[in-house]
């Protein structure tokens, strides 16, 4: 990376108690964890007694009213120490990442893992995402989840996870990552189950769990082999000798690469193990936003990205996640034209763009795909946090007339601009940025990734070239389908006549202050958050403002440090990545087309669905035909259910029952049973009668008689 | 200050004999002050016990110290000999550290009988230390055999309905395989006599002993049919659920957290060291590892369709044991201590679940999981510890049931990654017979009014769980200290099985050149 | 002259205890009994003629040992007949399993 000799000029860079941006969340956790605690004990005894304890009625607790501070705050103050930290690294010009370790966690003879955290631009820039947008969800829930009486519990699983969370993006070596990697998991079980007494939800909390487990043996067993390989598992360590140790494409760094691959699909959500996030949806919505938008499900994405040496050593695994990535964003968005939950919808258009990502990282441009990773954290957390306030408004309505209808269902909507004017423009704002719509920050990104790809599929030894060009014209396909699932979305929900009832109508508001002020403040950042990353092409063009404007690639000279290595790989075993689209044209042309044709689909459909007349959910007929496939989400969890889940339980039952129970069991208790019955055989001889006795008196007699005589 | 008290001199001691004044005691006072002297005693040896951490250093290598020895059975070479290395400090502290806290667990629980009850828990307490203790070998079966005696009368009289078959079914297996081990011992006696002229049964004198491989092979076999029944290992371990089920609630906690770590220190102590050549052969090696990965496996996918509790945290139990045996036989540092870190946040955290499950079944009388539902609602303090115990069985990181894990799989990986793999696994399927467990229990709808009228934890049980609970996390975020003091010894064990390697065998150094992987040149 | 009377003792003495072992009367057997008795007797006699007179002594011996079991033994029969109404052998079988 630096010329022997050849010191580049480094402004030494101390960073401000980076620990605590780690524990602030952690301290809030415990706070508020012990006031949950206290607050359920109440709620218990009001149980026992019969009821429910009205923490609304009763006036609010202190283990009601702390929580909106101490959550919230330790956000705060954990986003301005990051924002410090961030601006410092920024005037610094930081060419190796800063690694601060606390104490020695695992040492054993030869393995020795630190607890030590590593600050460099990526793990940064996920910082910044995490306590930022985390702050404003935080936020957010305060006006939410207002009403619940588990108010307190909320916000120290909330907390808890962003902890889990910086862990996962600020360690220093993957065990590290990987406890944040599980730690996240557990508090996404804990929060879709959050209103455990539903059995649906928790059984929601308990796949998301399950089917993450499965990601995560993908991840130890990727561990294990580095360990193998290098004695060592920090990334400092793995990534400097990687170049040298593996060979290119070789066996060894394939398999890493590919458990590295199991455990991102997990994670985020990609083909195959996709099935736990549209469930994930009976959490509060707030928490869909954080964590299965923003976050957690971007851990995979940062997994690839953070291993991007790895996987540019791998390029077999490399155009997998590629497939996967782009495959599941097709396939995503299919199943989200036809659901009519919205926030359904947004899981699935949550699946989708992570798949994006996945392109992203698959085809090396990491950068892409991180940039990708930020916008959609905007956008997406918008659109739910938006939703949140739309199902939050319907709820309050429909429980003051106690209609019986589903609140999330769209089809019981309508007409919702009149009465929710600002979480309507912050929303539009959020789908034009998603469909890709330029100037909005979904188009930067979404297509700095559809354009790598082209790139990919023409470079000079681009190894499976055809391949590429196809996940090129996939990619164009989904961008479309977003663009149509998304207004469909808008149009249902906003426009056209109510349907909610005209006795619900007057119940219907805007959400308070604490939850639109978040809105706005996403809503200006997935309209301007793109103009961090332009390219150069793009810049010189009217679609970059001729270069008047303030804008430059800066993300990726700010990732540089970080994914060069990795860059190098690739430029040299791939040569020089094409210039032109597969099709022919270039960036700024086909900037221009997809703009065009994204919002042309929008503009349609806003048409031909606005007109449509939309029947309520009671009223509403089955779906038939392909519609009916897309609804039943092409029906993949029942083949799940019947080809996986269902075989394990009846072998797990005839384990039990017929090995353990009949031939292990039936084992021990025959040797019991043999012995038994030998003495039993050998209790005939007790028959009580002398004669028997004198009889084998006589015979021993006789015996030892015989003996004596045979041997003297 | 432990010097000023030559601690050394008597600490182990204490630990045999206080529980056995305890029991005295506890024999000759009323009824109804039976419970409280028993947990005086037991505290006072867990208090005694501390000073071990500080007693025991592991810079002067990994041998025995706090050695002493008295001639017991002169003329057969039997010592009264104790001593204690990295591996026993912590089974001894976990014995000492769980039986109060299962004297304190009883409380409600034994209503009828209370002398005898805490008189056989505190003999069980002699019983154990003595078998962790011992460096004799005739002394450590002596107390291997009696430490059944009290644990068959527990199950026995003061268990479930199906109590007398499970406890003889406990007895008789187990015996059964001791009874192979003492003809081991008896030969192993023989040949020293007759090759050395020692007539010794101390560990140090036997260990000179030049054993044939033949000899090796089938001593091996002798002695680990006796521990693999104990540990369980699969196939062995159907006397496990029976036990546990029909167990009283401290019975199954003394049972699952120490009883079964006699059966995996016996691997490490006698196996490893004694019949190194039979240790590392590949048929053994594989056998051994096989049946690991099947208890993890097989006890897991059998846990999960359990529809009783308690059978079902038995099975887990297995599982548990299958990773300790996976790490015991990777034969390297990682897997070692791997497996000694699981059996020590094993015999914690079962032992918490035992603990949290007899408080269920008080407050319910059914140990049926289809019976509760919504427990959550009305006992939140005891669906926080169930949950954070469970979390620490299926080894979420951060908690001491990842630390082990982790390390007996690395270990494994590192010499059979096949085997790795599939034990691996293993993780997957933990998440899959707990999770549904805590959610049918403490999550669903409140719909009994059975249910509705639990209450939640009171003083006493916070008191068990709280300490318990502080270590599952303590040991997890910060184990270093003890994979520090348990190192040395583990290295002896190690070193001893590599010193009898052939130098053509295949056996394996953690060095990646010679593990086969393709490598840039 | 010894074998004769050796043989004439032990087919009295096989006698005595196939009566023994056959016959349910427990008075018969006790009767048996002194069979056995009568020709361990007549063997001590027959050899004391060719060792000495101590072979006649230990008749004696024997004679009021017998004499006293018979006395016992009878009692016995007579208490377990006042329980069992019966003196058939067959009928005392409470030490079974």
């Amino acid at each position: 990376m630096q010329a022997a000799g050849l010191e580049e000029p480094q402004v030494a860079w101390e960073p401000l108690l980076p620990g605590l941006i780690i524990l602030l969340p952690l301290l809030g956790f415990a706070i508020n964890g012990a006031l949950a605690l206290s607050a359920a004990r109440k709620s218990a005894d009001a149980v026992r007694a019969g009821g429910e304890f009205d923490f609304l009625e009763n006036g609010r607790p202190a283990s009601h009213s702390l929580p909106t501070w101490v959550g919230p705050g330790v956000m705060l103050l954990a986003f301005l120490l990051t924002l410090v930290n961030f601006v410092g690294m920024l005037g610094a010009e930081l060419h190796e990442p800063v690694i601060r370790s606390y104490w020695t966690w695992i040492a054993t003879g030869d393995l020795n893992v630190a607890a030590a955290i590593q600050l460099d631009q990526l793990s940064m820039i996920m910082m910044m995402i995490i306590t930022g947008v985390g702050f404003l969800i935080h936020v957010f829930s305060v006006g939410y989840m207002q009403d619940d009486p588990g108010y307190p519990r909320y916000f120290a699983y909330l907390n808890l996870f962003v902890f889990f969370m910086l862990v996962l993006v600020m360690g220093a070596s993957y065990p590290i990552m990987f406890i944040g990697w599980e730690g996240v998991g557990l508090c996404s079980y804990l929060l879709i189950g959050f209103w455990f007494s539903d059995e649906e939800k928790a059984s929601a909390g308990k796949k998301a769990f399950i089917v993450n487990r499965i990601g995560d043996l993908g991840f130890l067993l990727a561990i294990f082999l580095l360990y193998l390989v290098f004695q060592q598992v920090d990334y400092v360590g793995v990534f400097g000798d990687a170049e040298a140790v593996f060979v290119y494409g070789g066996p060894v760094i394939t398999t890493v690469t590919l458990f590295f691959l199991l455990a991102a699909t997990g994670k985020s959500a990609q083909i195959p193990l996709y099935i736990w996030l549209p469930d994930a949806m009976a959490g509060p919505t707030p928490v869909s936003a954080l964590i299965h938008a923003a976050t957690m499900v971007t851990a995979g994405v940062y997994l690839i990205a953070r291993s991007s040496v790895l996987f540019a050593l791998a390029p077999l695994t490399s155009a997998l996640v590629a497939g996967i990535g782009v495959l599941t964003a097709l396939f995503a968005a299919t199943i989200a034209l036809k659901q009519q939950d919205i926030k359904k919808v947004l899981a699935y258009s949550t699946v989708s763009q992570l798949g994006y990502m996945f392109l992203g990282v698959g085809v090396g441009a990491y950068t892409a795909g991180v940039f990708h990773l930020m916008t959609h954290a905007f956008f997406k957390a918008l659109l739910f946090l938006g939703a949140g306030a739309v199902i939050h408004s319907m709820h309050h309505a429909l429980h003051h007339t106690h209609k019986d209808w589903d609140a999330q269902d769209m089809r019981n909507m309508g007409g919702l601009k009149a009465y929710m004017p600002i979480t309507w423009a912050t929303m539009w704002l959020a789908t034009l940025a998603i469909a890709g719509i330029w100037p909005f920050a979904g188009f930067f990104s979404k297509d700095e990734i559809i354009w790598m790809t082209g790139a990919m599929a023409g470079a000079e030894n681009a190894p499976y070239q055809g391949l590429y060009t196809v996940y090129w014209i996939l990619a164009l396909a989904a961008a479309m389908m977003t663009a149509f699932y998304m207004a469909r979305l808008m149009v249902m929900t906003f426009h056209g006549e109510n349907r909610t009832g005209s006795r619900e109508v007057e119940h219907l508001h805007e959400a308070p202050k604490t939850m639109w002020i978040p809105l706005a403040i996403l809503a200006a950042l997935s309209v301007f958050g793109g103009w961090v990353n332009v390219t150069t092409d793009l810049r010189e063009s009217v679609l970059g403002g001729f270069g008047f404007l303030p804008m430059s690639e800066w993300l990726h000279g700010w990732l540089e440090p970080v994914t060069e290595a990795a860059h190098q790989i690739q430029e040299t075993h791939l040569g020089e990545l094409a210039h032109a689209a597969p099709l022919g044209g270039g960036e700024v042309a086909w900037g221009l087309i997809s703009t065009v044709a994204a919002l042309s689909v929008v503009l349609v459909t806003a048409r031909l669905l606005g007109s449509r007349k939309v029947a309520v959910a009671v009223e509403d007929t089955e779906p038939t035909g392909l519609s009916r496939i897309l609804f039943n989400k092409w029906y993949v969890d029942e083949f799940y259910h019947r080809w996986v889940v269902d075989p394990i339980l009846t072998t797990s039952r005839v384990l039990w029952r017929v090995v353990d129970a009949k031939i292990i069991d039936g084992t021990v208790n025959l040797l019991g049973n043999v012995a038994r019955a030998a003495g039993w055989v050998g209790s005939l001889l007790q028959t009580g009668q002398t004669n028997t006795y004198a009889f084998f008196f006589t015979v021993g007699v006789l015996v030892i008689l015989a003996m004596i005589g045979l041997q003297g | 200050m432990l010097n000023a008290l030559a601690y050394e001199n008597w600490a182990l001691h204490a630990l045999i004999w206080l529980p056995l004044l305890g029991m005295v005691h506890v024999l000759w006072a009323a009824e109804d002050r039976a419970k409280w002297l028993a947990l005086r005693w037991s505290l006072l040896v867990f208090v005694l016990s501390v000073g071990l951490w500080w007693a025991y250093d592991p810079a002067l290598g990994g041998g025995y110290q706090l050695e002493s020895s008295e001639p017991w059975i002169a003329t057969w070479g039997v010592n009264y000999a104790l001593g204690l290395d990295g591996i026993s400090l912590f089974m001894v502290m976990l014995t000492t550290f769980t039986t109060p806290l299962a004297v304190l667990g009883s409380f409600n629980y034994i209503k009828k009988r209370q002398k005898p009850f805490y008189a056989l828990m505190l003999l069980l307490e002699v019983g154990v230390v003595g078998v962790f203790t011992a460096v004799d070998l005739f002394l450590f079966y002596v107390f291997f055999e009696l430490t059944l005696v009290p644990m068959y009368f527990i199950i026995g009289i003061w268990g479930g309905e199906r109590r007398v078959y499970a406890a003889i079914k406990f007895f008789l297996y187990t015996a059964f395989g001791s009874l192979l081990m003492l003809v081991g011992i008896l030969y192993i006696y023989a040949r020293g006599k007759a090759l050395l002229g020692v007539t010794s049964f101390a560990f140090v004198d036997l260990l000179q002993i030049p054993l044939t491989p033949g000899e090796q092979m089938w001593l091996f076999g002798a002695f680990a049919l006796a521990f693999a029944i104990k540990v369980p290992v699969f196939p062995f371990h159907t006397w496990l659920p029976d036990a546990h089920v029909e167990a009283p609630t401290p019975g199954s906690v003394v049972l699952a957290a120490v009883l079964l770590k006699m059966g995996t220190y016996g691997f490490v102590r006698f196996l490893l060291p004694f019949f190194p050549v039979a240790a590392q052969h590949p048929s053994v090696v594989t056998l051994m590892l096989v049946l690991g990965v099947v208890g993890i496996i097989y006890a897991a996918w059998v846990a999960a369709v359990q529809p009783d509790a308690k059978k079902l945290v038995a099975y887990t139990s297995v599982a548990h044991m299958g990773f300790v045996v996976v790490g015991i036989f990777a034969l390297n540092v990682n897997g070692l201590q791997g497996g000694l870190l699981v059996m020590i946040s094993h015999g914690i955290s079962t032992g918490a679940l035992f603990l949290l499950l007899g408080m269920l079944y008080e407050r319910r009388h059914t140990r049926l999981i289809h019976e509760f539902g919504g427990i959550g609602r009305v006992a939140p303090w005891l669906a926080t510890a169930f949950v954070i115990t469970a979390l620490t069985s299926i080894g979420l990181p951060g908690t001491s049931g990842f630390v082990g894990e982790f390390l007996a799989l690395v270990g494994a990986f590192e010499d059979h990654p096949g085997i790795g793999i599939f034990a691996t696994t293993g993780v997957i399927f933990a998440a899959y017979y707990m999770l549904p467990m805590v959610q049918s229990i403490f999550f669903n709808a409140l719909e009994k009014p059975e249910n509705q009228a639990v209450q939640d934890l009171s003083r006493r049980e916070v008191a068990i769980l709280a300490p318990m609970i502080a270590l599952m996390i303590v040991i997890g975020v910060h184990p270093t200290p003890l994979l520090r003091k348990m190192e040395p010894s583990v290295q002896m064990v190690l070193e001893r099985v590599y010193a009898a390697a052939p130098p053509s065998a295949a056996v394996i150094e953690s060095d990646p050149d010679v593990s086969g992987f393709e490598t840039a040149e | 002259m010894l074998a004769e009377s050796l043989v004439l003792a032990g087919v009295i003495f096989v006698l005595g205890t196939l009566g023994v072992i056959v016959r349910r009367n427990v008075i018969i057997m006790f009767l048996c009994i002194e069979l056995q008795l009568n020709a361990v007797n007549l063997t001590f006699v027959a050899f004391s003629r060719f060792v000495g007179i101590e072979g006649q002594l230990f008749v004696f011996f024997v004679m009021t040992v017998a004499a006293a079991e018979a006395a016992v033994g009878l009692a016995l029969i007579i208490s377990i007949f006042r329980h069992y109404e019966t003196v058939n052998v067959n009928h005392f079988n409470l030490l079974k399993w």
